[in-house]
């Protein structure tokens, strides 16, 4: 199975990689995945109080290069972004993106399960209510 | 640019010593016979050069050449052993032992074979890998017409104790088969040592062309059958079916006295080469762990676990070296190794293993570039992991609850 130039490139050359301050009000964590299914991702978001929009993104993830690419395009993706047009970032466009085979699929729904999970750790942070909506999968 | 590939994949398959090619390109075209063709010289020459190759094959493991099988592979010499022996034998029994890590081949065997209406136990083995003779005493029934135990393991490099499981089979009147495949033409196998009555091996793993095989069978004390699987012309005392692979044979052969002849001096040089390159990753990173018996495995074979490093994500970092993960990513199924699975490791490690299987054609300078490549691929995917942070950190990830997918 031969990567897409795009993985390649985000592997090779990951963006955002690292750890923002966790205990900042207006920093959102999340991490998903398991060691055991073998990747494990960390996405930060750091959110301007002001005007609402993610000003920084990092993230780390374990994993196969898909997971690290799905993770690093995800990162530039949110910088920028006003919340809701972050929670409007659908798995499918991070598989067109990076023409992820079927079998890594999985990788870019974990990706959007971190953007998903980052947002609800910085609302919940701030006292913002949180619909109950999680990906099962 | 092009880059120096180094392989370091010979436990998949050899690249073909170039000795053999040149023994074998005769039979394609200048010497076409079918060695079934008993009216003719092509036919004639043909069954000399098979005839040699079984010699060669045969002297490399001290068996007699009638002893002898040629197959298409050791799939296919696994898949006559097993189903061949279970039909033959039926009247005696309907049990067969085997280990939870063998090849597929022999697991998908059993599998068929407990359809037909056999019982099959698939023992567990120790975490180094090696069977408890105990346990397989205490497996045996009086319906157990066969143990099916490989020599030398294709993960992990582990070898069994085979001397001591021929003992316990000629005790209980059990046949003793084994998928001999990684051993063969690497250390000194001799069936009739350890009392083996089948044994599977191939050409591909030795130096040797890809597409044959062979089955020993043993033909005295006890002589065994194995009821062909393949039904045709009669070929190989009536076992195994088909026109023989003239090319192959002669290819196979020569492979085979090869290895006799290079036996030693490889094994040395590629134990030195296997530990230097173990050597060098355990000193100069922390967190590196070997899979499976140190004392008792092939001397070119090493499985490492670089823990919190992903397998698939690692070997993407280098472009240079080939070597195989038992990580779930390089799976279609998306299941980690089921044979570190078996020797016990956690689902973390076996995502993280990475085999190195070296060969005749590997250097000392191929070793020291994948070293580097390796020190360097690996430092480079912890300071992406987050669990490595954490377990710097001195978080305790297994009191993390993870959310499974």
């Amino acid at each position: 199975m031969a990567y897409s130039e795009k993985v390649l490139d985000h592997f090779k050359h990951p963006k955002n990689v690292g750890t923002l301050d966790k205990s900042k009000s207006n920093v959102g964590t999340g991490l998903v995945g398991a060691p055991e299914c073998g990747d494990v991702m960390r996405l930060q978001i750091e959110v301007d109080e002001e005007s609402q929009i993610i000003k920084d993104a990092k993230f780390k993830t374990f994993g196969c290069g898909s997971a690290i690419a799905s993770s690093s395009l995800a990162t530039e993706w949110l910088k920028g972004k006003s919340i809701d047009e972050a929670l409007a970032i659908d798995n499918m466009d991070i598989v067109e993106e990076l023409a992820l085979p079927p079998v890594k699929i999985h990788c870019s729904v974990l990706a959007e399960d971190a953007i998903k999970s980052a947002i609800i750790d910085y609302k919940q942070k701030n006292g913002v209510q949180v619909e109950a909506e999680s990906h099962s999968h | 640019m092009s880059v120096r590939q180094i392989y370091l994949d010979n436990n998949s398959t050899t690249p073909v010593d170039p000795r053999v090619v040149d023994t074998m390109v005769p039979y394609f075209h200048e010497i076409p016979g079918n060695a079934a063709s008993r009216t003719h010289p092509f036919g004639w020459k043909a069954e000399e050069a098979v005839d040699y190759g079984r010699e060669q094959i045969a002297n490399l493991i001290g068996v007699d050449s009638k002893e002898i099988i040629f197959t298409s592979g050791a799939t296919e010499s696994d898949n006559l052993a097993l189903k061949g022996a279970f039909e033959m034998y039926s009247r005696k029994g309907d049990h067969i032992i085997t280990l939870q890590t063998e090849h597929k081949a022999v697991l998908d065997s059993c599998k068929k074979i407990e359809k037909l209406g056999g019982k099959v136990t698939y023992l567990e083995v120790e975490r180094n890998g090696i069977v408890d003779l105990n346990k397989l005493r205490e497996a045996i029934t009086d319906k157990t017409i066969l143990i099916s135990i490989m020599w030398a393991n294709n993960e992990t490099g582990v070898i069994q104790p085979m001397k001591e499981i021929g003992e316990i089979c000629a005790e209980k009147g059990i046949l003793f088969m084994s998928d001999a495949t990684q051993a063969v033409g690497k250390i000194p196998v001799n069936p009739k040592e350890v009392g083996i009555h089948l044994m599977a091996f191939t050409s591909h793993k030795m130096y040797g062309p890809k597409g044959v095989g062979a089955l020993f069978v043993n033909r005295k004390n006890p002589r065994v059958k194995v009821t062909s699987q393949m039904d045709g012309g009669g070929h190989e005392r009536g076992m195994r079916s088909g026109t023989l692979n003239v090319p192959g044979i002669v290819g196979f052969g020569k492979a085979a006295e090869l290895c006799g002849q290079d036996m030693v001096k490889d094994t040395q040089r590629l134990s030195a080469l296997r530990d230097k390159l173990e050597n060098n990753l355990m000193t100069n990173l922390e967190e590196v762990y070997i899979n499976g018996s140190v004392d008792h495995r092939m001397p070119h074979v090493t499985n490492l676990s670089f823990k919190h490093v992903e397998g698939e994500g690692l070997m993407m970092t280098f472009n240079n070296i080939a070597v195989s993960s038992g990580s779930a990513c390089t799976s279609a199924s998306l299941e980690p190794s089921y044979v570190l699975m078996a020797l016990g490791l956690g689902d973390d490690l076996a995502h993280s293993s990475i085999r190195f299987s070296l060969g005749r054609f590997n250097t000392e300078e191929d070793i020291d570039l994948a070293a580097d490549s390796l020190l360097k691929g690996v430092n480079h995917m912890r300071d992406l992991s987050p669990i490595w942070e954490m377990y710097k950190e001195g978080i305790d990830l297994e009191s993390v609850v993870w959310s499974e997918h």
